[in-house]
């Protein structure tokens, strides 16, 4: 049942995409900056949903991931930028998506490179360790003169349109989605409601949680993608600690473990973001006391379905 | 070889190890007695440091009178009780109501706190770089052989030691040090013998709240300027000295904190001979995790803990 609900939304999303993508020139440049940067949170939550929510692996490098995918999906497009001037359309499209895809391809292959250690790690150390990841990947791109060093890189062709960014996040919510509901995808579920237990009964937990990080990875690296070939500007400071924090903000929003909750706290924070623009100062304050207040009173978030059953940690 | 260089470049490692250490030691407390990383910890720092500037600010009509090296104590002192506070509270305020529950929760509030406090104190302090007082006056030193220290590393140096000195005694020879010894071997026990777990929690926090004003003094005498952002980096850097010693261990948490200021001031002060640009300088901690992690986790002088079910 639950398989037929997925397929449906996959098409409904699909086309909901084409048709938002139609009717993007009777739209304000205004209305679709939002949309866009709402479609690219959605893949961003969603992504991160699958890792921190699903699998219950605390991620703080997010903004790792995007950062590789943005670069090197914007390495690719602005070298072969010359000869896309000249060429037909749907080439230009053509080579815009096999950037985004290599950039995905490379977010996941840095997820895996985080997965694999963090496999003895669990809970907060793993939550400093990923974040120590993100940070890496930014210095790196900060002190690599090709990559424009802390200046960054600019005349990104922009290319990222409506329909790109809902085709790519209607995609994400679907992968992530019927992952989660299929048989296979239990164990991303067993892996963070007990993983000793999990691993009594069998399941492979170390393949689970590195999946988990490849996948989720591999939507960040097109979001980030995405990202860069919307603004067409990219600098290293943009994909800091603070913008895995806003991602992160919005799983517990939402509720880590419930996909449409994640997907809808994505939508909402960024309107939130546009509304309380000239409150910008109060703006992070007030998601700050939205977070303590949330987990003392709801830890499962506004929606979610995430509930630990053990009510104490282990004492050594 | 270099001699000069090196020793040049270990009295500057030194005392950049010795904030960290300071930090670190807050960290590793608040695990020994709750078993969480309190992600707030580097911003409680930050607010140590901003502390000081208002201090040294009211303070300064009867600072005149006084001499200088009094005037400097005063401004640590007033600071880490200021920050002393501000670590009971927030214990008491956002950490005590989840005591029971997962430690994702908590760690997902110490986020919340850590986001309230610099966006907090941007908003009431501005974002700009703020100058830092001088609290001493900066004199440099030679020593023989082309080295040379500045009174402001002196002073750090010797003021962290006397605050490792006199935690080793609160820790080891008070009632309220065996309490926390106590509850961070097996809380339930602790609390069975009498132990009353929420007074040593407090003081816990406070007194790492406390070395990690300290810390921010000394970081701000140091580097001078201070921003409502400063906390974070050095937080997660000698939370990284924490594990590097074996969280939970005291003597571990300064240790660790020593090496990576050390081996940060290296790389940077040697980084054309090792091919490292000085840029990667906030990275080398996170190497340094990566690897202690993978290959030792329980730290230098920790016990490595099985894990039961």
């Amino acid at each position: 049942m639950k398989k037929h609900i997925a397929h449906l939304a996959l098409v409904a999303g699909l086309a909901a995409s084409v048709a938002l993508y139609a009717i993007a020139p009777q739209l304000d440049d205004y209305a679709v900056n939002i949309f866009v940067l709402a479609g690219i949170n959605i893949i961003l939550a969603v992504s991160l949903n699958l890792v921190n929510g699903h699998t219950g692996q605390f991620s703080l490098g997010h903004a790792g991931f995007m950062a590789a995918g943005a670069y090197t999906s914007s390495i690719i497009t602005l070298t072969l930028a010359p000869a896309l001037a000249s060429a037909p359309a749907w080439q230009a499209q053509a080579a815009f998506f096999s950037a985004l895809l290599a950039g995905g391809l490379f977010a996941s292959f840095c997820g895996f490179l985080v997965g694999v250690p963090s496999l003895r790690l669990r809970g907060d150390y793993l939550a400093i360790v990923t974040l120590g990841f993100g940070e890496i990947i930014r210095v790196v791109i900060q002190n690599t003169n090709a990559l424009g060093g802390a200046r960054g890189l600019e005349g990104i062709p922009p290319y990222t349109n409506l329909l790109w960014t809902f085709g790519i996040a209607t995609v994400a919510i679907y992968v992530v989605a019927s992952l989660v509901n299929s048989t296979y995808g239990r164990g991303f579920i067993s892996v963070r409601d007990d993983e000793i237990a999990a691993e009594a009964m069998g399941i492979n937990t170390t393949k689970y949680k590195v999946a988990a990080f490849v996948i989720g990875a591999f939507f960040a690296g097109l979001a980030g993608g995405l990202y860069a070939h919307f603004i067409s500007y990219i600098a290293p400071e943009g994909f800091n600690f603070l913008k895995s924090v806003d991602v992160v903000v919005m799983v517990i929003l939402g509720g880590m473990g419930s996909t449409p909750g994640v997907a809808a706290a994505a939508v909402l924070l960024t309107l939130m973001n546009e509304l309380l623009r000239d409150f910008e100062q109060y703006r992070m304050i007030v998601f700050a006391l939205l977070l303590i207040i949330l987990m003392i009173v709801r830890p499962q978030g506004l929606l979610g379905n995430f509930q630990r059953r053990k009510r104490k940690a282990p004492q050594p | 070889m270099d001699w000069a260089n090196l020793t040049q470049q270990l009295i500057n490692g030194l005392s950049l190890g010795a904030i960290y250490a300071l930090i670190a030691l807050g960290y590793t407390m608040v695990y020994g007695v709750l078993r969480f990383i309190n992600f707030a910890h580097g911003d409680v720092f930050m607010i140590g440091a901003f502390a000081g500037l208002y201090v040294h600010r009211w303070l300064k009509p009867f600072f005149q009178w006084m001499p200088e090296f009094l005037s400097a104590l005063l401004v640590l002192l007033l600071s880490m009780c200021i920050c002393a506070a501000l670590g009971i509270l927030i214990e008491k305020l956002a950490y005590k109501p989840l005591r029971q529950r997962s430690r994702l929760t908590v760690l997902i509030t110490a986020i919340g706190v850590s986001l309230l406090l610099s966006y907090g104190a941007q908003l009431l302090f501005g974002a700009a770089p703020k100058g830092f007082p001088q609290l001493i006056k900066n004199d440099t030193h030679d020593l023989p052989g082309a080295v040379s220290i500045t009174t402001e590393q002196i002073v750090v140096l010797v003021v962290t030691l006397l605050l490792l000195v006199s935690l080793r005694f609160i820790v080891q020879k008070t009632r309220m040090g065996l309490a926390m010894r106590a509850l961070s071997n097996n809380p339930t026990a602790a609390s069975l013998m009498g132990v009353n777990t929420d007074a040593v929690i407090s003081f816990t926090f406070g007194l790492g709240s406390a070395l990690a004003a300290a810390a921010g003094i000394f970081f701000a005498m140091l580097y001078q300027a201070i921003d409502p952002f400063m906390g974070i980096l050095p937080g997660i850097k000698a939370f990284v000295a924490a594990v590097l010693g074996g969280v939970g261990n005291i003597a571990g948490a300064a240790l660790g904190g020593f090496l990576i200021g050390l081996v940060e001031t290296l790389v940077v002060g040697y980084s054309k001979n090792i091919g490292i640009p000085p840029g990667f300088r906030d990275a080398v901690a996170f190497v340094i995790l990566i690897l202690i992690l993978m290959f030792k986790p329980a730290g230098l002088l920790g016990k490595s803990e099985r894990e039961k079910v």
